[in-house]
């Protein structure tokens, strides 16, 4: 297959994509027992009981804050939550499930019939959500491979019965581009719900793709794959990317496509064949006979919207009205809940001028100078060592002239590494800008005295001698000096010297 | 003078509490006669015969102090061994658990040691509760006290067994289509399976979840009420137990049944059930009109779907309870010989478990199949609603439903065991309870041909006090109960046999 070949006539073709994305949730427990649900890199095996670990003679019991918080996602998406719920045995072997079934949904979820808005070249496009509904994890297998070259696995146990969150979109989205804007509106949600940690890379999010191609003006679906072992954002985009022009390849080349699993392999960027639809399992589902259905009272939902944080889409159309932000800066401060605190908490903890001039100037910062900087160390906002409260002193500081713009980025620059306040930075190392009168006429006599040829050419009416003396006073202040403060005492001595 | 291994429960809790006896006298008298007769009966897959006799003396300690004291302190009593015990194998009569040591202790396990009771060890049973003879067990059958020849009943035959032969004062076994009430009956002892969700299933291997039910094997009404009475109740491990307050069933025991409406449903008087049954379920509605209960002729108009109904759901659950045997986490393994995981998956299962639990996890599995499950699983839980609704409409003119509890009396051993739809049909009478989620009893009634005859009682669902009430009134002018089987006791021998684990 070549894609240079597919990729000539791919404009023919239209791409369905529909994203299954599962979810951990944030509780202090597991989903039907008491073992704790962070394990991180505990030791394996560590947060087990004889309920998670399938033993004879135990039963689950349902972990109310997992259905709490599966009912604020469906709010947020905007969900039918049915009157009645119930849980299933999806039935399978494999040995990271201890129970030899899954206890998940089947016909009742929790919610259906939901719909997430994607911001895609200034418009805004609308994604259907079938279903949410609530499972349980699996465990872990760890394969080795000892000194003997002998390979066998090991189970741990930590993950199994982690509440999981299944969110199934409908195939509304047409590009591999739209499949990761859907991706990140829905990890932003989750996050700003407080349900997710939305960490993608440690598995707690993942997702599955169905993808199809058929020829443009064509209603039916054509034959979809499932695509597996996404990791990231990008690999999403990029997975999705490569498996449709293998399907217009394919049926380019008068092949079929088979209905299939897919794996995609990170490293070659490439899916490779997993299970055909043929092999795939008869998962039997029938109703859980240990949990009885579940009727969601009316008003534990209205409870729960009562209490519904606000969610990215409301926050970025407010950053917008009320600091009166670009739809970009909005866009990108109110994706993520912990930079859009820590922006807000920027704002509120500056003192100098309006607060649209504060937001311009935090958003300035955050948007630009502190991502760079986490970008390079690989951090998040959780992770900063500057406060908001920090930042805000920075900013204050630059707003009032105290240091230059270009002293503030040396002075966040070491802040960011060692979490020293910036304005104890700034007094510490003496890195104040000048603004001592004195001084500054000190430093332009001495550069009026070395530049004769400047001075000649400004007493002919040439003012950009002007900035050629300003640049000389920078040099000499090693950029303490601002240049606003400098010109009228150049400009001064200059006219007094011409006076003589 | 009487042996302190025939006392009653009730008995012997005045005794124990006068501090006439002790329960470490009480309990050696029933390892004394474990060690005499079980090899006959063949009921104890486990003595604990230590940690019985250590329970004793802090059972004792109690009583000494008026410290805590139940009915049940210092009792003796033996568990089915599909009831989860810390530190005593618990295998469920299955070779794939012959060596599981649980660690964590049943709910019902861990209120009777909290009431003070002895626990002698674990006793026989089909596997996985899968059968009516407890020929199923891995272990060998357990025989029935009044003719060995025969079966006990099953599957929880061994629990029964043990209370008919004098080798423990009770017992608890559990019911999902009569494996209580129906041993209860061939064996001459009281046989209660309460309402589901009146006693915690936690800690109890699951055969099929939506029937399954604890219940207690006593020789008298009063011993079965002091026992429900011990371990029902809310548990909030068990999301389906209910949260209904616990009466005190000994109290409800008035002895009083004038005016209590019993049913006569027609559907269980049938061609089939063995005439010397029907003679003894009849006698038995005589005494009732006599002691002034009112008696009605009912229907329960799809008690002929029950069994077929039963044999979809009970085995579509058990496929997916008993998928967790898989030979990864505990339990027989077997890798030798096996080129992959489903390989070493397909060898344990088929070494692990008999044919008849392998019959039900194939049926179970078939009715639960894609393109299945309308005709099978969906179907069956329709009949189960009209069961239902046909007890409710029963229950709203009378009290108590009385009918045979099995429709012969203790079959040969052998007989049945490669008929697997005779042996079915042992359980045609109580599988109807269990699907109605309903609560039932049964009780000695009388005898044919020597051998005992139960008839079961039928209870609205939380009315375990008024089938009692029945029952304990029929025991005031009857003996049947008190009736003994003949065992010649066997010479003690110094040591076990090494089937027998003693932990």
């Amino acid at each position: 297959m070549t894609t240079t070949a597919a990729s000539g006539v791919a404009h023919d073709y239209e791409i369905v994509i529909g994203l299954e994305v599962h979810t951990q949730l944030l509780t202090a427990s597991k989903m039907f027992c008491s073992c704790g649900a962070r394990y991180a890199d505990d030791a394996p095996n560590s947060h087990v009981c004889p309920v998670c670990m399938g033993m004879p003679g135990v039963l689950p019991v349902i972990n109310r804050q997992a259905v709490e918080y599966t009912l604020m996602v469906g709010l947020a998406l905007h969900c039918q939550i049915p009157e009645f719920s119930k849980f299933d045995r999806k039935n399978y072997f494999y040995p990271d499930l201890p129970k030899g079934y899954q206890i998940s949904q089947y016909d009742l979820p929790f919610c259906r019939d939901g719909y997430l808005e994607i911001q895609l070249d200034g418009q805004t496009k609308r994604v259907g959500v079938t279903r949410a509904h609530l499972e349980e994890d699996t465990g872990r297998l760890v394969h080795i491979k000892d000194g003997m070259g002998d390979a066998y696995s090991l189970v741990d146990l930590n993950r199994a019965g982690v509440p999981l969150l299944e969110i199934v979109s409908e195939p509304d989205m047409r590009s591999p581009e739209e499949a990761r804007l859907y991706m990140q509106k829905l990890r932003a949600i989750l996050v700003a719900l407080g349900v997710s940690s939305g960490r993608m890379e440690e598995g707690s999010l993942r997702c599955d793709a169905n993808v199809s191609v058929r020829r443009r003006g064509e209603t039916k679906l054509g034959t979809k794959t499932e695509i597996k072992n996404m990791n990231s954002f990008r690999a999403v985009q990029r997975a999705l990317e490569f498996e449709a022009q293998r399907q217009i390849a394919e049926i380019e080349a008068g092949r079929r496509i088979i209905q299939e699993t897919r794996g995609w392999v990170e490293s070659k960027g490439i899916t490779v064949s997993q299970r055909t639809k043929e092999e795939a399992n008869d998962y039997r589902y029938f109703p859980e006979p240990d949990l009885p259905p579940l009727t969601v009272a009316r008003e534990w939902i209205a409870e729960i919207a009562e209490r519904l944080p606000e969610l990215p889409d409301a926050r970025r159309e407010r950053f917008i009205a009320r600091y009166q932000l670009s739809a970009q800066d909005a866009e990108q401060l109110a994706a993520d809940r912990p930079t859009a605190d820590y922006f807000e908490a920027t704002v509120a903890a500056m003192t100098r001028g309006d607060e649209p001039s504060r937001a311009k100037a935090a958003a300035n910062w955050l948007n630009g100078e502190l991502t760079r900087l986490m970008k390079e160390a690989e951090q998040e906002v959780a992770d900063l060592k500057v406060t908001a409260s920090g930042l805000a002193g920075l900013l204050d500081a630059i707003d009032a002239g105290t240091i230059s713009t270009t002293q503030g980025k040396t002075v966040l620059e070491r802040a960011f590494a060692s979490g020293e306040a910036p304005v104890a930075i700034i007094q510490r190392e003496g890195i104040a800008q000048l603004s001592d009168t004195t001084e500054l006429e000190a430093f332009a006599r001495q550069v009026i005295a070395a530049n004769p040829k400047a001075v000649e050419d400004y007493q002919r009416g040439r003012t950009n001698a002007v900035q050629f003396l300003i640049g000389q006073v920078m040099r000499q202040t090693k950029g303490r000096a601002k240049p606003d403060s400098i010109q009228p005492i150049l400009i001064a001595q200059l006219d007094a010297l011409s006076a003589e | 003078m009487s042996a302190l291994w025939n006392l009653s429960i009730a008995e012997a809790g005045e005794r124990l509490r006068r501090r006439e006896i002790t329960s470490v006298a009480l309990t050696q008298a029933h390892l004394d006669r474990i060690a005499a007769v079980d090899e006959q009966v063949k009921a104890f897959l486990t003595v604990t015969a230590e940690a019985a006799l250590e329970d004793a003396r802090a059972a004792d300690k109690r009583l000494d102090h008026d410290d805590r004291v139940t009915g049940l302190t210092g009792i003796p009593l033996a568990l089915k061994d599909v009831l989860v015990t810390k530190g005593v194998r618990t295998t469920a009569g299955s070779r794939f658990l012959e060596h599981f040591v649980p660690p964590y202790d049943g709910t019902v396990v861990r209120r009777l040691r909290e009431a003070g009771a002895v626990t002698l060890g674990k006793v026989n049973m089909d596997e996985f509760a899968m059968g009516s003879s407890t020929e199923n067990s891995a272990y060998g059958p357990t025989r029935n006290p009044w003719d060995t020849t025969r079966v006990p009943g099953g599957s929880s035959g061994g629990s029964a067994a043990a209370v008919a032969a004098g080798e423990a004062m009770g017992s608890l076994g559990s019911d999902t289509g009569g494996s209580v009430r129906q041993p209860g009956a061939l064996t001459n002892t009281v046989g209660l399976k309460p309402t589901y969700g009146r006693v915690s299933r936690f800690g109890l291997i699951a055969f099929a979840s939506s029937l399954d039910q604890i219940g207690p094997f006593t020789r008298s009404a009063r011993d079965s009420a002091i026992l429900l009475g011990a371990i029902a109740g809310y548990d909030p491990a068990d999301s389906t137990s209910a949260n209904v307050p616990v009466p005190d069933y000994v109290q409800a025991l008035t002895g009083d049944v004038r005016g209590l409406k019993i049913g006569v449903p027609r559907e269980y008087f049938v061609e089939g059930t063995e005439p010397g049954v029907v003679k003894v379920v009849q006698d038995a509605i005589a005494v009732y009109r006599e002691l002034g209960a009112e008696i009605l002729d009912i229907s329960l108009p799809h008690t002929r779907y029950g069994l077929a109904a039963y044999y979809i759901i009970a085995p579509a659950e058990a496929s997916a309870n008993l998928a967790r045997y898989d030979g990864i986490k505990y339990g027989l393994s077997v890798r030798e010989g096996a080129d992959d995981l489903i390989d070493s998956l397909m060898h344990t299962r088929e070494m692990g478990f008999g044919p008849e639990v392998r019959r039900r996890i194939m049926l179970g599995t078939y009715a639960l199949s894609s393109g299945y499950y309308d005709a099978y699983y969906k179907r069956a839980e329709q009949v189960r609603m009209l069961i239902r609704q046909d007890f409710d409409a029963a229950f709203a003119t009378c009290d108590v439903i009385i009918s045979p509890t099995s429709p012969t009396v203790a079959f040969k051993l052998g007989e049945r065991t490669d008929d697997p739809v005779a042996m079915y049909l042992a359980d045609l009478f109580t599988i109807p309870a269990n699907l109605a989620g309903i609560c039932g009893v049964s009780i000695p009634g009388g005898f044919s041909e020597g051998l005992p005859v139960g008839v079961q009682l039928l209870g609205q669902r939380f009315e375990e006090a008024t089938i009692l009430r029945a029952a304990d009134a029929f025991e005031r002018v009857t003996d049947y109960h008190t009736r003994w089987p003949t065992l010649a006791d066997t010479v003690a021998k110094p040591k076990r046999k090494s089937t027998k684990k003693l932990v």
